[in-house]
């Protein structure tokens, strides 16, 4: 966990009143502790994607709001493919080849 | 060498700083590893990127590196991406189901339980079902039987055999197959059912056949005799000058009613046996008798 403070002296720049419309574009979810919000590691890491994003890649707030869903749902997508794959690779041999006959014919 | 920290940001050499910075944002979202979360090699190029942009865009830095005073190789600042956080798992504030909204609802139940309930994977699923085989008297085919067996996992099973019960009928056994996963419901047990053959009885349709041996002087001068039934013995009128061949009706004593069948019949094929020794007083009656009672059982099959 992480605080504010911390967070802030981490990115250069960042400014505490940008970091809470982040938090209350809900682009960031930190926990909320009796002394303020409370940084979790992928909280601290998502803090960073926006930072870049923001810095570096120059998008806007706009771009963002589009981005953020889009990346989340890739992220769950990715998780529940990789979630079939570890469910398709524990069947039998011959259930897999069933599956992969399947998959071939619907990418026909 | 020179050229290389220009041609990662695809620029002149003598770009100015405006199209340095415009160049590498432009191949920095196109690139950023957190923009490809599957692509394994867009963090290479990244932080190849990174790495030139971070000379050239430092006019010092890239004076001393046009001078060849550093070399391209750039300091990686070691890092992680957001995506590594993200891919660890399913159960974190960010997770997001609403790409596979429509896929489906298989898809939807198992993911939405995972994410929303922080559960762990809750797949609802139907056991499989298992494949039996055994075997049965003929009559406990016939009048029916309850037949007590142990699976393979141990566990006792009552399977109860309808009367009339055909050789390789497959009783299916609701919810007696493999359990169910996530409280799906239990496949079931597929028993086929063999029947062993009787030494007497012989089945058909509805009704039992039986072949009955009877003495000579039975078939000719008629007797009550004792058969065998399929529920018990019973005693039986044959009828004087019967023949081997004849079949003899009893009424209601084959298969049971069961249902809406009614019940069959057993047929009782009679078999005259003559007597296992050789009988001196039967031989000379006969060759006294066929004198002028001859007849002939083969008319009629000549040509």
């Amino acid at each position: 966990m992480m605080g504010e403070v911390e967070i802030l002296s981490r990115y250069r720049g960042l400014r505490r009143k940008t970091l809470h419309v982040w938090v209350e574009r809900g682009w960031v979810i930190p926990e909320r502790g009796l002394s303020g919000y409370q940084f979790r590691e992928i909280d601290v890491a998502r803090v960073g994607l926006i930072y870049e994003f923001s810095t570096e890649l120059e998008l806007d707030e706009d771009a963002m709001d589009v981005i953020l869903p889009l990346l989340d749902q890739v992220h769950g997508l990715r998780y529940q493919l990789r979630c079939l794959a570890n469910a398709v690779s524990a069947q039998p041999e011959d259930v897999r080849q069933c599956i992969a006959r399947t998959l071939a014919k619907s990418e026909d | 060498m020179t050229e290389k920290l220009y041609e990662v940001l695809g620029v002149k050499k003598d770009a100015s700083k405006a199209e340095i910075k415009k160049a590498h944002r432009l191949h920095a979202k196109k690139h950023h590893p957190d923009l490809n979360p599957g692509d394994k090699a867009s963090e290479k190029t990244f932080r190849k990127i990174q790495a030139a942009y971070n000379v050239l865009s430092d006019e010092e830095k890239r004076r001393q590196y046009d001078a060849g005073e550093i070399d391209a190789e750039g300091k990686e600042t070691p890092r992680q991406f957001y995506r590594e956080y993200a891919d660890a798992g399913g159960d974190h504030p960010y997770a997001s189901s609403a790409g596979f909204d429509d896929l489906g609802d298989i898809f939807s139940d198992i993911f939405r339980a995972q994410q929303h309930g922080g559960e762990k994977a809750h797949i609802r699923m139907q056991g499989g079902d298992i494949g039996y085989r055994m075997e049965i008297s003929f009559l406990e085919a016939v009048n029916g039987a309850t037949k007590r067996v142990t699976m393979p996992d141990g566990k006792t099973l009552d399977i109860t055999i309808p009367v009339g019960h055909r050789d390789g009928q497959i009783l299916r056994l609701r919810g007696k197959g493999m359990p169910g996963l996530g409280g799906g419901s239990a496949g079931d047990a597929h028993v086929e059912v063999h029947i062993k053959p009787h030494r007497t009885f012989r089945r058909q349709g509805r009704d039992i056949l039986v072949k009955l041996p009877v003495a000579l002087n039975e078939a000719v001068l008629g007797a009550k005799v004792h058969v065998s039934t399929v529920r018990g013995s019973i005693s039986m009128t044959i009828p004087p000058g019967s023949n081997t061949g004849d079949t003899l009706r009893i009424k209601g004593k084959g298969i049971a009613a069961h249902g809406k069948n009614a019940a069959g019949d057993q047929l009782v094929t009679l078999s005259v046996m003559l007597p296992k020794k050789s009988d001196a007083m039967l031989e000379s009656f006969l060759e006294d008798w066929s004198k002028d009672h001859s007849y002939d059982p083969r008319q009629g099959m000549e040509g």
